[in-house]
């Protein structure tokens, strides 16, 4: 070992400016192999992301002929509840004639639905505040002071267009992105 | 626990001083991988399959952890469960490939650890402990890699678990019971499939707590070297760090190389098609064998196809698996010559090359069907290990003229510079 550092390390260092051989295959081989670290952990971290079965039932279709004015459904997307409502004339009006600047998360019904298609508001059914779920979709179930949901855990209550209107929800029940596939058929998700 | 050159760990920032004095976890890395740890400095590229054996068990500690993630075990979903990992978990496919050719890799190296021992004598005094710890290691590698591999619910996984656990079938009287106790069962079922994920868990873990002891006691005496001639002075040694790390990374560089080449080019190469059938406990397929690791123990097992007197044939394949491997634990004793490298044995090394070539004889007939000519070479083989441990050795120690041993590993490293670069510094030192 002596006698390399003795010759050809030393002999080097006057030439290049001090930098010998040997840093520049340290600084290669470290920095090479620590890439190479990094690369190999992004595998080791994506792996716990949503596996292809999960993501493929990540779209709901839904058939909204069977639903009768001033009835919902709760179905399933993305492994949370999906309320699907059929407004009546009342129920409407009753959104339209709120003053949104009074809103805590101000939007018009208009926004929270598809143009033409004002009558079917659709939202998850996952309560804004802590993830419980609110009631009012069901039959019998109280609608909260607002005629829309209630959610039992924390007393946070959403109006007909699914507003948050009282209580601990800093916003309205969730839109999801959907389609119409056809005149009574939404694509979720 | 070093030899007294060793260098001093001394915290330079404030900071590091606080912790030393608190908690001296980073005095105690820098003394057991860093530069405080003097090794031998002609240690060779054989020296490198201790690091990674380590690196291995680490790979197989990740890996396994997040095939744990995604796996369940039951054996309705079981094999399902591997299957989903395979095509549906993001990076599934690499994590289960470079599980299972992590293994195969753990055992490589392992066993190249082990040979480079044999040949050098690192199990003679004062490294006894050593050697008896890697054993330990071993046999927690063999029962480890053997319930992991009854885990994907394949038919080779049941079967395997079949067979070995009929292994102690083999018991008189008690084996039975036992064997029933063992699955929680009459057959491997939904009750040995959990226990054997249970402990494949901790398994590992233990391993890691062995290894600690392994490297404890190795620090003790230090590490050996090629010469077998022990560290005399300040001049035999160079610090772990950067010297020894360098020539592990490198050796890593080396071992990454060829385990990307199977996990991506060849991952099956070294897996059974049957296990990608799931288990029946109807139909055995028509060539079991296990995985290659296990190729000279099983070949072992099946030497033994006749009764003697009045142990039948089944005991005695059990008996003599197993004490080929507890005969390791009594190798520092059954070796008694005092020198220690097989560079400086003629005769111990012409038998060095025999066993090798007797073991991976023996990994061959283990991996080939149980008929003629394989059994009987099986028989022959399975002979000569056991006369190679238990009457070769203590005959080559006994009758053996070893060559003259270097002064100090110094002298031996300068010798071998002298014959081709600097004549001149031989004298000097």
């Amino acid at each position: 070992m002596a006698t390399l550092e003795g010759s050809a390390d030393a002999d080097l260092s006057k030439d290049d400016g001090g930098v010998r051989r040997r840093d520049f295959i340290n600084i290669a081989a470290v920095s090479f192999a620590g890439v190479g670290g990094v690369v190999a952990l992004l595998p080791l971290v994506n792996q716990m992301n949503p596996s292809a079965d999960v993501l493929a039932l990540a779209s709901t279709e839904v058939d909204l002929s069977g639903i009768q004015e001033g009835q919902a459904i709760k179905t399933i997307y993305r492994s949370q509840p999906l309320f699907v409502r059929h407004l009546t004339a009342k129920e409407i009006a009753e959104a339209d004639a709120v003053d949104i600047s009074t809103l805590r998360d101000p939007q018009t019904l208009e926004q929270r639905t598809v143009d033409g298609k004002k009558q079917w508001l659709i939202t998850m059914g996952v309560c804004t505040h802590l993830g419980c779920v609110p009631l009012g979709a069901g039959e019998g179930e109280n609608k909260g002071e607002y005629g829309g949901y209630f959610c039992p855990c924390h007393g946070s209550s959403y109006d007909t267009a699914a507003r948050i209107r009282k209580g601990p929800a800093p916003l309205n029940l969730e839109v999801p992105p959907y389609s119409y596939t056809s005149e009574t058929a939404i694509l979720v998700g | 626990m070093s030899f007294p050159w060793a260098k001093e760990y001394t915290p330079k920032v404030p900071l590091m001083k606080w912790l030393d004095d608190r908690l001296p976890l980073p005095r105690f890395v820098y003394n057991a991988v860093g530069g405080g740890y003097p090794v031998p400095r002609n240690l060779n590229f054989f020296w490198n399959f201790g690091v990674l054996s380590g690196l291995a068990l680490v790979i197989q500690i990740v890996t396994g952890i997040i095939m744990a993630m995604h796996y369940g075990a039951n054996d309705a979903v079981a094999f399902w469960t591997v299957e989903h990992t395979m095509r549906d978990v993001n990076a599934g496919w690499l994590m289960r490939y470079a599980h299972a050719n992590g293994a195969s890799f753990f055992f490589i190296v392992v066993y190249l650890h082990i040979f480079r021992g044999l040949y050098f004598g690192s199990y003679k005094a004062p490294r006894e402990m050593i050697w008896l710890l890697g054993l330990v290691i071993f046999l927690l590698m063999m029962a480890t890699a053997f319930m992991g591999y009854v885990l994907p619910w394949g038919q080779m996984s049941y079967w395997g678990a079949k067979v070995i656990t009929g292994l102690f079938g083999a018991i008189p009287v008690v084996g039975e019971p036992i064997q029933t106790w063992l699955l929680g069962g009459f057959a491997p079922g939904n009750a040995a499939l959990n226990r054997f994920f249970s402990l494949h868990y901790l398994l590992p873990f233990v391993i890691a707590a062995v290894v600690i002891l392994h490297i404890w006691a190795l620090h003790i005496p230090g590490s050996s070297n090629p010469t077998g001639v022990e560290v005399k002075g300040p001049q035999d040694t160079v610090p772990f760090h950067p010297y020894y790390t360098a020539k592990d990374g490198f050796g890593a560089g080396v071992f990454f190389i060829a385990f990307a080449i199977m996990v991506y080019f060849a991952p099956n190469f070294l897996g059974h098609p049957d296990n990608y059938i799931e288990a029946n406990p109807l139909s055995t397929p028509a060539h079991i064998v296990p995985e290659w690791y296990f190729w000279p123990f099983y070949a072992i097992l099946r030497a033994f196809t006749v009764d003697f007197f009045f142990i039948p044939a089944k005991l005695l394949g059990v008996l003599a698996m197993f004490a080929s491997i507890l005969l390791l634990f009594f190798l520092p004793w059954l070796d008694t010559s005092p020198v220690r490298s097989g560079r400086y044995r003629p005769l111990f090394r012409k038998f060095y090359w025999i066993l090798l070539l007797d073991v991976l004889v023996l990994g061959y007939c283990g991996g080939a069907p149980a008929e003629e000519p394989f059994v009987m070479i099986s028989q022959v083989a399975a002979a000569y290990y056991f006369a190679h441990f238990l009457i070769i050795l203590p005959l080559i120690a006994a009758y053996e003229k070893p060559l003259p041993l270097p002064g100090s590993i110094t002298e031996a490293v300068l010798a071998k510079h002298g014959e081709t670069a600097a004549p001149a510094a031989v004298p000097a030192e």
